[in-house]
């Protein structure tokens, strides 16, 4: 336990910040700590999750996305179009149809890094201007509504009615999204592709050096994201029940901000699943909580800005440094 | 070819590689035998790299008599080659993955591949333990490789080597930021290794190092072979004049200094740095200081340069002296040059030129507070000249001179603010020997010139040939002080390694 405390600290601290938020808004309102709130926290929070552990592949590879939202958005609007054609489909076609128009999005971003040798940051804002751009061209900025009945009927996991008639449902994505997380997890803990993602990440010269495939790296961090954008996008649909064109742009910042928040470093090498969803998790029970306590949305913003700044400005400071220098101050 | 070819690692003949017309290597020839450490040795831009890169497939020669590795002729070395023959090489950057723990790091190879595959981390784990063992070293496994200081780093890299079966390792300086103790260690490795049965080439600018480890040495010059030699009966001013191709005094330069005291200090203390300190430097002097690192030496300087507050008294030319800043200490006339050059000294990416004038930008103000180009210009081509800094043109990145060249690009800097005292930590680590013998040539004129300066050096055979008096320091405190003229380099050297 020590030894996780020690090599987990960020995870430490950040899971410490959000017991402290929980049992602080537990206490201070009456609706928190409600089966009902904490389900339609985790049903809100699931396709943010799954964006979360993509973006998070990305950043330990050494990369960024900006595109990975408005993409969700074309995963959206192409394998609606496409379903629709086919004559409506089924779950198995609806994944497989935004899983691989989510991968190849996502390969485009990598061929244009890799190839190009352009940062990227650069090619990401490219193509979320590309991809938001032709999307809003194509579409003219109208919506579907009229989806297939499989897509947009939502299913619940476990419901429980309490005493006051009140319904509290786990819906469907939230299971997606656990399997996206522990699969994300496998994938960079526990397969050799992973540590080498990890290791390009960190060392990028010493990863060629060792015969490290870039360019599959690349590929694989960026189809990954793509991939879970492509799940994003059907999990998405799902919940609202719509396809909107614009209805994602902007959440790209607010899932960076909540991966970066749970240790994963811009620059690469540094990063885990746990503190990612740690960090989405943090910056959901955060918001939930300002709307309990009634306080102006536009304070959100402004917190999510202030605890990413205390983060990592004190990332630095060792927690065990901090016990340490107590014990010699206090003798 | 009859003798000892089955003993070989690798033997090299008549390898010419040219870059642009210049002639990297010259028909050099380079032999290694199995379980030898050999050191190769020569001056910045005499070819070792590139010899180097080419036994490991990265460059590939215009021509070669003869390439064999291990028995096997080749008609010449590819990467995959060169690994599957198990030679490996240790970079200076080591090219280790700072966050991923010890383990990984030296079991990364296994991981290396296209095809998805779980971790078997307990395999790992033993396979790494295991390859520290033929060390002699334990580790943390499960620690992240950037937790560890550079000496274990160091041993974590070469750990990899032999997960890779190596059979031939080159190590290119490997001891530049070793301390004495952490250096004696890592040479237990490489002679743990040689009697292993593992070849090791060394390539340091420690010459006593050199001559310590090695059973043999091969000598380059300017992409040629000067010749092989063995290293018994050799001797570092021999070794040094076969690579600068001059003969290299070493002689005590030390004379009485007479001029006025610049510098006082009096029971200076940082409790658990250094404690009661008394020193006195004069104009025209050059005070050696040296011991172990972590001595306290480059603490001390610290302290004088404003940069820790320290009990007790300095005077500065007679005036009480307390710097509250680094900007104090430099307004006030000391001049600090860091020990670790390559980080802290220089902006490597920025020109020769910003370099050099960065601490004297406001001299160099025009009437309307910019900076004047004509100014700047004047400025660099004094210090070019006066100090011989070989350079290419201003605007050239400093990253593309030599060690020697920088490390007077960082004395050019500190020497523009006209400094009372100089103060030199470590000057020459990283610097070839012939470009030592011109910083300290350069030193002693400035001396001359009536400069105060303390030069620090864990290296006895610096302070004792270039200083005027020598101060050991150890545990925080000053020790001894020796006459250079009066004094051995053996019975230094008994001092500080007692």
């Amino acid at each position: 336990m020590r030894n996780l405390m020690k090599n987990r600290q960020i995870e430490t601290r950040i899971f410490i910040a959000l017991a402290a938020i929980c049992i602080f808004l537990s206490l201070a309102t009456d609706t928190f700590l409600t089966l009902g709130n904490l389900t339609s926290l985790l049903n809100n929070s699931s396709v943010n999750l799954i964006w979360a552990v993509g973006l998070l592949v990305v950043l330990i590879a050494g990369g960024i996305d900006i595109s990975f939202a408005v993409a969700t958005s074309v995963v959206q609007y192409v394998a609606a179009k496409f379903l629709i054609g086919i004559g409506g489909g089924n779950w198995l076609l609806g994944f497989i149809a935004c899983g691989m128009v989510g991968i190849s999005l996502g390969l485009i971003n990598a061929a244009l890094i890799h190839g190009f040798r352009i940062i990227s940051i650069v090619v990401t804002i490219a193509t979320f201007n590309a991809f938001f751009g032709l999307l809003m061209f194509f579409t003219r900025g109208r919506s579907i509504y009229n989806l297939p009945d499989w897509w947009i009927d939502r299913i619940a996991l476990f419901e429980h009615q309490s005493a006051d008639g009140a319904w509290s449902q786990l819906m469907m994505p939230v299971a997606v999204m656990v399997v996206c997380v522990i699969a994300t997890w496998v994938l960079i803990q526990r397969t050799n592709l992973g540590r080498q993602i990890y290791a390009f990440g960190d060392n990028p010269e010493g990863a060629r050096r060792a015969g490290v495939n870039l360019a599959l790296m690349q590929a694989l961090a960026y189809g990954w994201m793509g991939l879970m954008a492509g799940i994003a996008a059907l999990m998405q649909v799902n919940i609202v029940q719509e396809v909107v064109p614009n209805a994602l742009y902007g959440r790209e910042l607010d899932v960076l901000a909540a991966v970066v928040l749970g240790g994963a470093r811009l620059g690469g090498g540094k990063g885990t699943v746990l503190g990612a969803v740690l960090g989405v998790m943090f910056v959901a029970v955060t918001q939930n909580g300002l709307n309990l306590l009634g306080i102006s949305p536009f304070a959100f913003k402004m917190i999510i800005g202030a605890a990413i700044l205390v983060a990592i400005s004190t990332s630095n400071m060792n927690l065990g440094g901090l016990v340490a220098t107590r014990k010699e101050g206090a003798k | 070819m009859t003798s000892g070819s089955d003993s070989d690692a690798l033997r090299l003949k008549g390898i010419t590689k040219i870059f642009g017309g210049v002639k990297a290597l010259d028909a050099v020839d380079f032999d290694v035998r199995a379980g030898e450490v050999h050191c190769l040795a020569g001056e910045n831009g005499c070819g070792k790299s590139t010899l180097i890169k080419v036994v490991t497939g990265v460059y590939r020669p215009e021509s070669a008599e003869e390439i064999s590795l291990f028995g096997q002729t080749l008609s010449a070395i590819t990467p995959v080659q060169a690994r599957a023959k198990g030679v490996s090489v240790i970079w200076q950057d080591l090219a280790l993955f700072p966050n991923m723990s010890v383990a990984e790091n030296i079991a990364f190879d296994t991981l290396v591949g296209a095809r998805p595959r779980g971790v078997p981390f307990a395999k790992m784990h033993a396979a790494a333990a295991e390859a520290l063992a033929r060390l002699g070293v334990t580790l943390d496994l499960h620690a992240p490789l950037e937790t560890l200081p550079i000496a274990q780093r160091q041993v974590v890299a070469i750990a990899r080597a032999l997960m890779n079966d190596a059979r031939l390792i080159f190590m290119d300086e490997p001891t530049a930021s070793l301390t004495q103790s952490e250096t004696d260690r890592l040479l237990d490795i490489v002679r743990k290794l040689s009697a292993d049965g593992v070849a090791v080439v060394f390539v340091s600018h420690r010459l006593a190092e050199v001559l310590d480890i090695s059973s043999r040495v091969t000598v380059l010059r300017d992409g040629k072979l000067v010749g092989v030699y063995p290293t018994e009966g050799m001797t570092q001013a021999k070794l040094g004049e076969l690579m600068t191709g001059h003969l290299l005094e070493s002689t005590v330069s030390a004379r009485a200094a007479t001029g006025p005291v610049v510098f006082e200090a009096k029971g200076l203390s940082v409790p658990g740095q250094f404690e009661n300190i008394d020193l006195t430097i004069r104009a025209g002097e050059v005070v050696g200081l040296t011991g172990l690192i972590g001595a306290g030496r480059t603490e001390l300087a610290h302290a004088m340069i404003g940069m820790t507050r320290a009990q007790g008294t300095m005077t500065l030319l007679g005036k009480p002296y307390r710097p509250a800043s680094l900007r104090d200490a430099i307004a006030r006339g000391l001049a600090y040059v860091s020990e670790d050059r390559l980080s802290l000294g220089l902006l490597q990416k920025q020109s020769i030129a910003d370099n050099a004038a960065i601490s004297v930008l406001h001299k160099l103000l025009d009437r309307f507070g910019l900076i004047a180009p004509a100014k700047k210009d004047a400025l660099i081509r004094d210090w070019v000249k006066r100090l011989g800094i070989k350079i290419g043109a201003p605007e050239n990145p400093i990253a593309t001179l030599s060690g020697g060249n920088q490390q007077k690009v960082v004395l050019a800097k500190w020497l523009a603010t006209e400094p009372k005292l100089l103060i030199l930590d470590s000057p020459t680590v990283g610097v070839d020997v012939g470009a030592r013998a011109g910083i300290f040539r350069i030193v002693r004129e400035l001396a001359d010139q009536g400069l105060a300066i303390l030069l620090i050096s864990d290296e006895a055979s610096e302070v004792l040939y270039n200083s005027d008096r020598i101060l050991h320091m150890a545990g925080g405190q000053i020790r001894h002080s020796y006459d250079p003229r009066q004094t051995t380099i053996q019975a230094l050297e008994a001092a500080i390694y007692a």
